[in-house]
C-alpha cells in the first residue's frame, strides 16, 4: 500500500474517505462539463441544441459544423472559415515563441553564470514587465506599430509578443541556471572555452526540460492571447482568437452554436494537445511562473 | 607585439560579451515597456482623442491638460462601475478560487486512487484561451439553449437561470467562468506546498495526539503561507487583467453590468476616442498592479540572491 | 623567483578586503597545502591562482610571467574542483580531451593523450561512459585524467576529497601523493581537513581570517605554530592549552599551574629561550600535544627531558590503537594519548609523563608563540 514517493502520514476512516471520493469526482464533472457541451454540440446539427438537447448525445452525427468553421463560416465580411486565421496564428507564434525563447535563455544565463552589478535589479526590472496590465502599452504600442508600418501585421504581433514574452522566459532559465553548478563553468573556462562555446557545449545540453517547460508556455500563451491581437491585428491578419470571437459575437443571421463550438474546439486544439502530450512540462512551467524557485 | 593584442582583443570581447548578449533584450524591456508606460502617463495628461499624434503638417493633435483626464475618470459612473465589479470579482475569485484549490489540493494528498487521471482534468481549463472559456460558458448559461433549457426540458418546468442577461446577476457568471479556468492551477500550487511538507513533522503531530483537523488547522495550512501569498499574487494579478473573457462572455453586458477596468479602457481608446482618459484609466490599473508585485517581487529576488 | 608566486596579492569585494597581502613563493615540483577554516580566503586564493577571480592588487606569476588579467585557459594551469565538475552530457573521454579540443589540440594527439592518462589513471574501462554512471571515486578519477591530460605548469585542487566517503577518501588521499611523487608535478591544493594537508604537502599555508598565519614544512607547522591558532587548528585531537605562570630561579625556568585538585605544581622548561626568561612572573600559556602528555611507558624515550606528574583521571575514550585521556591542569581540559593498554581508569590517579622538549609557549595576549 505504501506509495515510496509520498507517504502521508495522514490516515482517513473510510466514510470520510468515500466523500472526499464523492467530492473530487464532482469536481471532475464540473471541469469537464464544457469541453464535453463543446464536443457533444459541435456533432450535432443546430436544431437538436435549440430543442433542448444541449447535455444530450447527438441523435444525428454531422461534421458539418467542422467543415463549416473551419472553411465556410462568416467572419467578418468575408465567408472564409477560421482557416486563414489559423494560419495566422501559426506564423505569429512559432517566430514569436523561437525568438523568445532564445533570449531568454541566453539572457538566464548571463544573469547567473557572468554576474555583474546591478544585475538582480535588472531582472527584477525584466520579470516586472510580464505583469504589467498590457493596457499600459497598447496607446504608445498602437503608434509604434503604425509607425514602423507594421499594424495590423504579423510581424508586428510577432515583436508584440516577443517582448513581453522575454520576462518570463528569462526566468525559467535564470531559475533553472541558476542551479547548474558554477563549477561545471569555472572549468570550462581553464578548458579554454569562451562565452558561447560554455553555452552551447555545457549549458545547452543540459537544458532540454527547462526548454520544452518555456516553449509550452510561451506558446500557450501567445496562441491564447486576445488583447494584442484584438488591438494591432483585427483584419485580415487576426489570430484565432480574434477570429473565434468575431465568430461567436457576429450578430447577423441565426446563431449558430454547433459551429461556435466547433470553432472554440479548434481555436483550443492547439494548446489542449500540447497540454495532452506534455501536461507535465505545463504544470512546471505555471509553477515557475508563479513560485519563483 | 600583434599577437599580444590580439589576445588582448579576444579577453576583452569575452568580458564584455555577456553585456553584450544581454543588451538587445534590456534595450527591448526598457524602450517598449518602461518607455511606453511613461508615454502612456504622458498621453493621460493630454486631450489625446485618436491615433496619430501629429497631423499631416506635423502639428501635435493634443495639448497638455494637467489632471483634467483623472478628474474626469472618476466622476464617470461608467469607471465607478468598471470598478465596483472589479472589486466585486476580483475578491470572489481570488476567495473562491483558493478555498476550491485548498480542498481539491487537500483531498488529492489523502492517497487518492486515480490521481493522475484527476490531476489534469482540473488543471487543464487553464491551458485554454479565454475566449474557448468565455464562448463554451456563455452559450452553456444562455436561458434559450443552456441550463435552463435543459433543466425544462428534463421536467423542471419552473427552472429558472438567467443571470447571464441579469444587469444584477451577470458578474457572477463571468467569476464562475475565471474560477472554473483558474482554480485548478491554484490546486496545483496548493498541492506542491503540501507535498514540500516534511513528513517528520506530520509523525511527530500525531505522537502528539492531534486529529486530522487540528493537523491541518495548526500545523499543515500554515506552512502553506507561501503558496498562499504566490496564489494571492498571480490570482489578484490575473483578476486586474481580466479582459478576454469578459469580452467574450458578455461583452460588458448586459448593459455596463459586467465592465471591468480593461474593458472600459479599451472602449475609451480604441471605440470612442477618449484615449486621454483611457491612457488615464491604464495609469490607475498599473499602479493598482504595482501596488501588490513590486513587494512580492522585491522580497522573492531579495531571498534569492 | 620561484616557479609560481604569490607577491602581496590581496582580493578585495568593494571596500572589504577579503585576502590579506599574501606573500607565498612555490618552487617547481612543490606540493602547497593552504589550509584553514571556511571562510579563511583559500579558495578564494586559489580561484585568483587559477584567474576565476581576479586580483584586486599585487602580483601572481608562474614562471616570472605577470597572470594579472590573464584569461585561465591561457595560464596552462588545471584544476580539479571539489564537486569534479565533470560535464554531464559528455562521456568520460569527452571530458577529459574537452580542454585540448578547446586549444585546438589536433585529434590524432588528443586521443593519444587521452590514452596515456588513461592509463595512468586506470579509467580505461570508463572511457566511454557518462559521468552519471560513475562512482565518486571514479569520478574523482576523471576529474584528475582531465588535469593531467593538459600537462598544465600548476595543478590546482580545491577540496577534491570532501565528497567522498571516508574510506575513499584515505585511498584517494595516497592516490594523490604517489601521483605527485612519480610526476614530479607542481601542486597548489585547497583542503579544510588538516590530516590532509600534513599528508599530502610538502608545505603548508595556514590561513584564517584572509591571512597567512604561517607558511612551512608539516613538522614546522605542527611541532613549532606561529601561534594560538595554528596550535589549535592543525592537529587532532588538538594542542592542549594550559595557562602556567613562569619562575625563573638560577638558570632553571618553571612553568607553575595547578594540578586537577587545585594543588601547585611546576614543570621545568628544556632549553629555556632569554625571551622566555623576560617573561618571569607572567602568565603564560604552555602548549602540549596530547601525544606529548602520556603514561610513563608511552613517553618518547629519545625525548632529552620528560617531566613526571600524578593527577586526576577525569575521562578514558579507548581508541583502539591509543587511549585518550582527559585529565585537567591549570583549570583547562588537557587531552593525553596514551598506549592503548595503558593502565588508568576514570576517578583515580595516575603518572603522566609530559614531553618538555616538545612544549611550546605563547603570549596570552598577542596569542604569538614566544620563541
Amino acid at each position: 500500500m505504501s506509495v515510496a514517493t509520498q507517504d502521508t502520514a495522514i490516515r482517513t476512516g473510510r466514510i470520510a474517505r468515500a466523500m472526499i471520493y464523492l467530492v473530487l469526482v464532482l469536481f471532475a464533472l464540473f471541469y469537464v462539463l464544457p469541453l464535453y457541451v463543446m464536443a457533444v454540440n459541435s456533432v450535432k446539427p443546430l436544431s437538436e441544441i435549440t430543442g433542448g438537447g444541449m447535455m444530450a448525445l447527438p441523435e444525428v452525427w454531422t461534421i458539418e459544423p467542422w467543415l463549416k468553421a473551419w472553411s465556410t463560416a462568416q467572419i467578418g465580411v468575408e465567408p472564409t472559415g477560421l482557416r486563414p486565421y489559423f494560419w495566422n496564428s501559426i506564423s505569429m507564434v512559432v517566430p514569436a515563441v523561437a525568438i523568445s525563447t532564445v533570449l531568454g535563455a541566453l539572457n538566464g544565463y548571463v544573469l547567473t553564470k557572468w554576474r555583474f552589478r546591478w544585475d538582480t535589479i535588472l531582472f527584477g526590472l525584466m520579470l516586472f514587465a510580464c505583469f504589467i496590465p498590457f493596457q499600459i502599452v497598447l496607446i504608445p504600442m498602437a503608434a509604434v506599430l503604425g509607425f514602423l508600418g507594421l499594424a495590423g501585421s504579423t510581424s508586428g504581433l510577432v515583436l508584440v509578443h516577443v517582448v513581453y514574452g522575454i520576462g518570463f522566459s528569462t526566468l525559467y532559465f535564470r531559475n533553472y541556471y541558476a542551479v547548474f553548478p558554477t563549477e561545471l563553468v569555472r572549468a570550462a573556462q581553464i578548458d579554454g572555452a569562451g562565452f558561447f562555446q560554455i553555452f552551447w557545449r555545457i549549458l545547452l545540453p543540459s537544458s532540454g526540460p527547462i526548454s520544452v517547460v518555456c516553449i509550452i508556455w510561451q506558446f500557450t500563451n501567445i496562441w491564447n492571447d486576445f488583447l494584442f491581437g484584438a488591438s494591432f491585428a483585427s483584419g485580415d491578419g487576426a489570430p484565432m482568437t480574434v477570429a473565434l470571437n468575431n465568430l461567436v459575437q457576429s450578430s447577423t443571421g441565426v446563431k449558430e452554436y454547433n459551429v461556435h463550438f466547433a470553432g472554440a474546439i479548434l481555436a483550443a486544439l492547439p494548446t489542449l494537445l500540447v497540454y495532452i502530450v506534455a501536461g507535465r512540462y505545463f504544470v512546471r512551467g505555471l509553477m515557475a511562473g508563479s513560485v519563483k524557485g | 607585439m600583434q599577437s599580444k593584442s590580439e589576445v588582448d582583443f579576444r579577453s576583452r570581447l569575452q568580458i564584455w560579451l555577456p553585456k553584450i548578449v544581454l543588451s538587445p533584450s534590456l534595450a527591448l524591456v526598457f524602450v517598449f515597456v518602461y518607455g511606453f508606460i511613461l508615454f502612456t502617463v504622458y498621453v493621460s495628461f493630454t486631450d489625446s482623442r485618436i491615433l496619430p499624434f501629429v497631423d499631416k503638417n506635423g502639428d501635435p493633435t493634443f495639448s497638455l491638460i494637467g489632471f483634467t483626464n483623472y478628474e474626469k475618470l472618476f466622476s464617470l459612473s461608467h469607471w465607478e462601475i468598471s470598478l465596483t465589479n472589479m472589486a466585486v470579482f476580483a475578491g470572489l475569485y481570488i476567495v473562491i478560487c483558493s478555498a476550491i484549490g485548498l480542498l481539491l489540493a487537500i483531498f488529492l494528498d489523502q492517497k487518492i486512487r486515480g490521481e493522475g487521471l484527476l490531476r489534469p482534468l482540473y488543471l487543464y481549463p487553464m491551458a485554454l484561451s479565454f475566449i474557448v472559456t468565455g464562448t463554451a460558458w456563455k452559450w452553456f448559461l444562455d436561458p434559450a439553449i443552456g441550463l435552463e433549457n435543459i433543466m425544462q426540458s428534463w421536467g423542471w418546468v419552473s427552472f429558472s437561470f438567467d443571470w447571464i442577461k441579469s444587469r444584477d446577476f451577470a458578474i457572477y457568471t463571468v467569476v464562475l467562468a475565471a474560477v472554473w479556468q483558474s482554480s485548478g492551477f491554484v490546486m496545483a500550487m496548493f498541492l506542491a506546498g503540501l507535498r514540500g511538507i516534511d513528513n517528520e513533522i506530520l509523525k511527530a503531530a500525531q505522537m502528539d495526539g492531534a486529529s486530522n483537523w487540528n493537523l491541518y488547522r495548526r500545523i499543515i495550512i500554515p506552512q502553506l503561507r507561501p503558496a498562499f501569498l504566490s496564489a494571492f499574487v498571480i490570482l489578484a494579478h490575473l483578476a486586474i487583467k481580466t479582459f478576454d473573457l469578459v469580452i467574450a462572455m458578455t461583452g460588458g453586458g448586459p448593459g455596463r453590468a459586467t465592465e471591468l477596468p480593461a474593458t472600459f479602457m479599451y472602449s475609451y481608446t480604441f471605440s470612442r476616442n477618449q484615449m486621454g482618459i483611457g491612457a488615464a484609466s491604464a495609469v490607475i490599473m498599473l499602479m493598482t498592479i504595482a501596488a501588490i508585485m513590486i513587494p512580492y517581487l522585491y522580497s522573492e529576488l531579495k531571498e534569492k540572491t | 623567483m620561484g616557479f609560481l608566486d604569490i607577491d602581496n596579492a590581496t582580493k578585495s569585494y568593494g571596500a572589504v578586503e577579503v585576502l590579506h597581502r599574501v606573500d607565498i613563493s612555490v618552487e617547481e615540483g612543490e606540493f602547497l597545502v593552504l589550509v584553514g577554516p571556511s571562510g579563511c580566503g583559500k579558495s578564494t586564493l586559489l580561484n585568483m591562482i587559477a584567474g576565476l577571480e581576479e586580483i584586486s592588487s599585487g602580483e601572481i606569476r608562474i614562471k616570472d610571467a605577470v597572470m594579472n588579467g590573464v584569461h585561465p585557459s591561457k595560464r596552462n594551469i588545471a584544476m580539479v574542483f571539489q564537486s569534479y565538475a565533470l560535464y554531464p552530457n559528455m562521456t568520460v573521454g569527452q571530458n577529459i580531451t574537452f580542454g585540448l579540443e578547446m586549444h585546438g589540440v589536433p585529434k590524432g594527439e588528443r586521443e593519444t593523450a587521452m590514452a596515456e592518462v588513461a592509463k595512468l589513471l586506470q579509467i580505461e574501462q570508463l572511457l566511454d561512459r557518462k559521468p552519471g554512471q560513475l562512482s565518486g571515486g571514479q569520478r574523482q578519477r576523471v576529474a584528475m585524467g582531465r588535469a593531467l591530460v593538459r600537462n598544465p605548469d600548476v595543478f590546482l585542487f580545491d577540496e577534491p576529497l570532501s565528497n567522498l566517503d571516508a574510506k575513499l577518501r584515505v585511498d584517494m588521499r595516497t592516490e594523490i601523493k604517489k601521483l605527485h611523487q612519480k610526476l614530479g608535478t607542481t601542486i597548489v591544493y585547497v583542503t579544510h581537513d588538516q590530516i590532509e594537508a600534513m599528508t599530502l604537502s610538502t608545505r603548508i599555508a595556514v590561513m584564517n581570517g584572509g591571512y597567512v598565519q604561517q607558511l612551512g614544512t608539516p613538522k614546522e607547522i605542527y611541532d613549532t605554530p606561529a601561534n594560538l591558532f595554528v596550535a589549535t587548528f592543525m592537529g587532532s585531537p588538538s594542542m592542549n592549552l594550559i595557562p602556567v605562570r613562569v619562575r625563573t630561579e638560577g638558570n632553571a625556568v618553571y612553568a607553575v599551574t595547578q594540578n586537577s585538585q587545585g594543588q601547585e605544581i611546576s614543570l621545568t622548561f628544556f632549553q629555556p629561550s632569554d625571551r622566555l626568561r623576560s617573561y618571569d612572573g607572567q602568565e603564560i600559556i604552555l602548549g602540549i600535544r596530547p601525544e606529548a602528555l602520556t603514561d610513563v611507558e608511552g613517553a618518547d624515550q629519545r625525548s632529552a627531558h620528560v617531566e613526571r606528574l600524578e593527577n586526576m583521571v577525569a575521562v578514558t575514550e579507548p581508541a583502539g590503537s591509543d587511549t585518550f585521556v582527559t585529565t585537567t591542569l591549570g583549570g583547562a581540559e588537557c587531552v593525553a594519548r596514551m598506549r592503548s593498554d595503558a593502565d588508568v581508569v576514570a576517578g583515580k590517579q595516575t603518572v603522566f609523563a609530559v614531553n618538555m622538549e616538545k612544549a611550546v609557549v605563547f603570549d596570552p595576549t598577542t596569542e604569538q608563540r614566544i620563541l
